[in-house]
């Protein structure tokens, strides 16, 4: 790592006006920033160890609406009552991420500001639009099963690693920043960018801001009916080549009165076509309707060589997601083995 | 006068206060190992995909290669020296004798503390939920099916301890080694 001033604050105004002046960045967690200042990716001056600061409840307001401190760990998030309750898609979301260990330290504002997983941003010895603006883009002709088949740029094909800003995108999440000039709220749509010709900006978080807490509207109609489905190369423990995050409101009949359909692993942002959702209100639950919604989300998408797969396999994820919501939420138990083998 | 500015940082490790000079970028892992003189928590991959440097913080199991040291400043510190009650082995290293839980041994202090704080946690309730809660700890000896016997072994000890107590509560049973 390089070396760097290490501060901490307990004063939220004071943390803001150490990232106004510009050299330092925020640490809560550190499982992500640590790792690219250790493979010379990020090489931050300073750093402002924001872990005192009065971020990390975890609640439900009067309206059902969940408030995520921006400090709070992704585990006391998933294992906390109310969201399991609640917000079991969101439960689900995060236990398919990291490890236990991981999900111990990771805060929530960090798991939104994760970077790529790409290969090539990682290894400093190679050329990366994203680390180093102009260099160019080895992905695209190069070993590229993890990269994205979907809003991709001429300069930039990489993916947003997160599960849980996967259920936050399909559960209509707004994100709560702060700097030393107000607040601002940013909807969950609009947090995550495509890379277009400037890779190297993940998100809409300016300069001197601070993620201070994520709201989630009230879902109480999506309980019965949720399921997040993580394609990847091992059980456990990897990211995901395509995640779906799925919810159904269904009346008596079996009809669908709303859904929502959240992709990731295959973008540089989660991925939502909300017109595909609109389409299915009115249809009966069932395959055909949902292969159709799969065919409208991944209009567009292309494969780059070793990522070709993904096209059915996110077609096959959205579909089977659908199909376990359909058939009702099943409780996260931080385990989505299957109950009939332990291939160890 | 020092190149680098130096940081105090007091840990409490397995029992004993400490007190440290460190660099800023020195991480908890490098401070136990060559700072603080104890070399059970392994590094592996430094990168916190192998689990071999988890240690306990305030009783939660993290990864030690992932934080700095002068972000634990005054916490308490549970590594897989400080498991054992002096000759009394923890109950999850007899079990993991008993199951022979490894092979060439590097993993398993990571394993070991991960395990205690996987208890600690109280979400695991079957078998698969061990192996699930366990994947952050990698064993490249393919130790896994008896890892997660040994695991099992301890909570069910510890469930029937309950029983005794309570009577009410069915046992957590091992079920059979299929791999």
């Amino acid at each position: 790592m390089n070396p760097f001033i290490f501060t901490q604050s307990k004063d939220l105004d004071g943390v803001l006006a150490a990232l106004s002046a510009g050299e330092a960045r925020p640490i809560a967690g550190g499982t992500n920033l640590l790792d690219l200042m250790k493979e010379g990716v990020m090489r931050p001056s300073q750093l402002v160890d924001i872990n005192g600061l009065d971020l990390d409840k975890v609640d439900i307001g009067a309206d059902g609406g969940l408030l995520l401190g921006a400090l709070a760990r992704n585990a006391d998030t998933a294992y906390n009552p109310l969201v399991r309750e609640r917000f079991p898609l969101l439960s689900s979301a995060i236990l398919a991420g990291a490890s236990p260990q991981l999900r111990n330290m990771a805060s929530n504002g960090g798991n939104l500001m994760q970077r790529t997983r790409c290969v090539y941003f990682y290894d400093v010895g190679t050329a990366c639009n994203k680390r180093e603006p102009g260099t160019g883009c080895p992905a695209r002709d190069g070993v590229n099963r993890q990269h994205a088949i979907l809003g991709t740029s001429e300069t930039c094909i990489a993916t947003h690693p997160s599960d849980m800003c996967v259920a936050l995108r399909a559960l209509d999440a707004t994100v709560h920043v702060q700097s030393t000039s107000g607040k601002r709220q940013i909807p969950f749509a609009d947090f995550h960018r495509l890379p277009e010709d400037r890779p190297e900006i993940d998100n809409t978080l300016q300069p001197g801001e601070l993620i201070t807490h994520i709201t989630v509207p009230q879902a109480d109609r999506f309980i019965a009916h949720s399921a997040y489905i993580k394609v990847r190369d091992r059980l456990s423990y990897a990211f995901a080549l395509v995640s779906v995050a799925a919810a159904l409101d269904l009346d008596a009949g079996g009809s669908i009165k709303a859904a929502r359909i959240a992709l990731g692993g295959v973008a540089h942002k989660p991925w939502r076509i909300e017109a595909a959702e609109e389409r299915l209100v009115g249809k009966a639950a069932g395959e055909a309707a949902f292969a159709a919604a799969a065919d409208t989300i991944l209009q567009g998408a292309r494969g780059y060589g070793h990522n070709d797969f993904k096209l059915a396999l996110a077609k096959n994820a959205i579909v089977q997601a659908l199909t376990s919501a359909a058939r009702g939420t099943d409780i996260a138990s931080g385990s989505d083995r299957d109950p009939e083998g332990d291939n160890a | 006068m020092e190149l680098y500015q130096q940081y105090p940082v007091r840990l409490r490790i397995n029992g004993q206060d400490r007190e440290f000079n460190v660099e800023s970028w020195v991480t908890l892992l490098d401070l136990l190992r060559e700072r603080a003189g104890m070399t059970g928590t392994k590094k592996g991959c430094d990168q916190g995909q192998c689990g071999a440097c988890t240690v306990l913080v305030d009783g939660k199991r993290i990864n030690s290669c992932l934080t700095l040291a002068v972000m634990q400043d005054g916490k308490e510190i549970t590594t897989v020296e400080g498991l054992a009650n002096g000759e009394d082995l923890h109950p999850i290293q007899q079990a993991f004798i008993e199951c022979d839980a490894f092979q060439c041994g590097y993993c398993t202090p990571g394993q070991l503390c991960s395990a205690v704080g996987l208890m600690n946690e109280g979400q695991a309730k079957s078998r698969d939920d061990v192996r699930e809660l366990m994947s952050g700890n990698i064993c490249r000896c393919g130790a896994y099916p008896q890892i997660a016997d040994a695991v099992v072994q301890v909570m069910d000890l510890r469930r029937s301890a309950i029983d005794h107590d309570s009577g009410d509560k069915p046992a957590f049973t091992t079920g059979a080694v299929l791999a």
